[in-house]
């Protein structure tokens, strides 16, 4: 679906900006069921880093050990500016969590719960108060502030466990399967909110199933799977790492079309629209490849649009569902 | 760092979020001041004559009504239900996701357990002391002085205190709600396998034995002693001594539980 690519991040301004995370060989294991086996990673301060894989890939085990829940067997991580392993306050000082499970006080209402916790991070009364009034009004929870949790939608609580995370003003948060439940509206809402927050700087560690989540929302994704990464980069990145794209070429008129069906490889061809199919990973070399042997036979090409495969794709592929004949072809038609 | 300094804040900010659900949720609270009530009626209305004639005839110590037996006895069972709700509040919170939340956040974590334990003694104080305004109503005469009172008022919050930890620590370990609120059953229990209501002489070979020395009775024994004037003993120090084993157990317990409970 998603056949128009987006070169969103800029490489190279990205590698100036120091790193919010770092974790290097992080282990985990329950009893013999090994989660993590070996995690590098990093993220870039002021970006989204999606983390993206199946259910048990150990992506939630991750947030819990970068977010001090859990000590990690093995391995090593700066979260924040600090070492996970010797100072997990400092840690708990920089970041913010909203967790895949609902962390909000059901007894309390709404606005009793921001308030909670600006108490918590010691905001001083007058301060507390008016920073849980700005944030119940910048997540249109105003209504149902004096209301208890148990009459909110899901959509309305996961809003105010995110309002919750953020009224300390933490430069990095961890959202761990934020969307995960929601109806697609809600989702959108969500998807908003954190954008927002991206442009005010703030670092954003994303775990999500949803590739499309990542695709909308990360600059960088790193695929997980079975404990260890089995790919990075961005979106674009991950989609020409798989073969299955290909580019589109539309001619003026048949004889062109036939002149160019004789010199390239053609997937597929339609004559009634005057279209061929070639196969190609969609970089800008075999583009110019491409190119350059139809200006070899002077053929002139009306439209071209390059169809890399979507994340899907990528994800499937990536994540051990090879041997599976049925997505092999998938990928290859 | 900021988690010294901040012990005491965070505590309270802890404290008023569980009074705030004890308040708003008052039936566990409602249910320890009912079951105790309810045991005087039954025991004292129902049962009261037989059984009182008969503690009488094995020769006990007591003169008065069958009610100035039971009474402190069914005090006891009043702190205990009142303790034991706790287990519940605190299992409760465990699963909720907030507790996660807590443990990310740059707070005092004893402060998670401490609010738990003031609030239950704060709640278990007003429970136990319904339960001895209901006992005084339906005919029970103590006979202590103020300073009686006094140290009786000090055995039971130093009994709240220790079966507080104990139910904080069954409250982590337990998986569920519903089995954080059955497994307080047997200490609920054990002041009848004791001398609450029967003098534990009266009582077979084997359960005599465990009722003598199970550590409600010296508990229930220094308690009639300071309000009704029987003779106390050594159940003073052994009632102490009791309350600070299992306080103290309940606490380490408590503490280990709270940080291997992360995983889930």
């Amino acid at each position: 679906m998603n056949t128009t690519t987006t070169y969103r991040q800029a490489t190279g301004a990205a590698f100036a900006r120091p790193a919010a995370i770092t974790a290097t060989g992080l282990r985990k294991s329950y009893g013999d069921q090994l989660v993590l086996n070996g995690l590098d990673l990093t993220v870039t301060a002021g970006t989204v880093f999606a983390l993206l894989g199946p259910n048990g890939a150990g992506k939630t085990t991750t947030v819990r050990i970068l977010s001090t829940l859990i000590e990690a067997d093995g391995g090593q991580a700066q979260v924040g500016g600090h070492d996970l392993a010797q100072d997990p306050g400092g840690v708990r000082a920089s970041i913010g969590v909203t967790g895949q499970f609902s962390a909000v006080d059901g007894l309390l209402t709404g606005r009793e719960n921001l308030i909670l916790m600006a108490d918590l991070h010691h905001l001083g009364r007058g301060e507390g108060r008016r920073r849980a009034d700005a944030l119940l009004e910048r997540f249109d929870l105003v209504e149902a502030a004096k209301k208890p949790i148990s009459t909110y939608s899901g959509g309305m609580r996961r809003r105010l466990d995110l309002a919750m995370t953020l009224i300390a003003g933490p430069r990095l948060i961890f959202l761990d399967e934020p969307t995960t439940g929601l109806d697609p509206r809600s989702r959108r809402e969500l998807w908003e909110i954190i954008r927002g927050l991206v442009a005010d700087g703030v670092t954003i560690f994303l775990t999500t199933q949803y590739l499309e989540e990542a695709d909308q929302l990360a600059d960088r994704i790193a695929v997980l799977d079975q404990g260890k990464l089995v790919a990075e980069g961005t979106a674009a990145e991950l989609k020409r790492l798989i073969p299955g794209g290909h580019v589109r070429l539309r001619f003026a008129d048949a004889p062109r079309l036939e002149a160019a069906a004789r010199i390239l490889e053609v997937t597929s061809r339609d004559d009634d629209a005057l279209t061929l199919q070639i196969p190609s990973d969609g970089g800008v070399a075999s583009l110019q490849s491409l190119l350059d042997q139809l200006r070899a036979e002077a053929i002139s090409v009306e439209e071209l649009s390059v169809h890399t495969p979507d994340l899907d794709d990528v994800f499937l592929t990536l994540t051990g569902k090879r041997s599976n004949p049925a997505t092999d072809k998938e990928i290859s038609a | 760092m900021s988690t010294q300094t901040y012990a005491l804040t965070d505590t309270a900010t802890m404290l008023r979020r569980n009074l705030r659900h004890t308040l708003r949720y008052p039936s566990m609270t409602m249910g320890s001041v009912f079951g105790p009530v309810i045991m005087l009626l039954l025991f004292v209305g129902v049962l009261g004559k037989t059984l009182g004639a008969g503690i009488a005839a094995a020769g006990g110590h007591h003169l008065g009504g069958y009610i100035d037996y039971i009474a402190p006895g069914v005090i006891i069972t009043a702190v205990a239900s009142g303790s034991m709700a706790t287990a519940v509040a605190v299992c409760a919170d465990m699963t909720e996701g907030i507790v996660d939340r807590f443990r990310t956040m740059p707070i005092a974590r004893g402060s998670i357990l401490t609010g738990h334990v003031i609030n239950s003694m704060i709640t278990t104080v007003v429970s136990t002391a319904s339960v001895i305004a209901a006992a005084l109503v339906l005919g029970f005469r103590p006979t202590a002085h103020l300073a009686a009172w006094a140290a009786a008022a000090g055995l039971l919050l130093l009994l709240t205190f220790a079966l507080t930890w104990l139910a904080v620590a069954i409250g982590l370990v337990s998986g569920t709600p519903e089995a954080a609120s059955n497994s307080p059953l047997p200490i609920i229990f054990l002041p009848f396998i004791g001398s609450a209501f029967a003098p534990a002489g009266s009582m077979p070979p084997g359960v005599r034995q465990f009722a003598e020395y199970q550590p409600f009775t010296p508990v229930i024994e220094t308690i009639r002693g300071l309000l009704t004037g029987t003779p106390i003993g050594h159940n003073g120090i052994f009632a102490i001594g009791w309350c600070i084993v299992i306080g103290l157990g309940g606490y380490l317990w408590a503490r280990t539980g709270f940080n291997r409970n992360h995983v889930r």
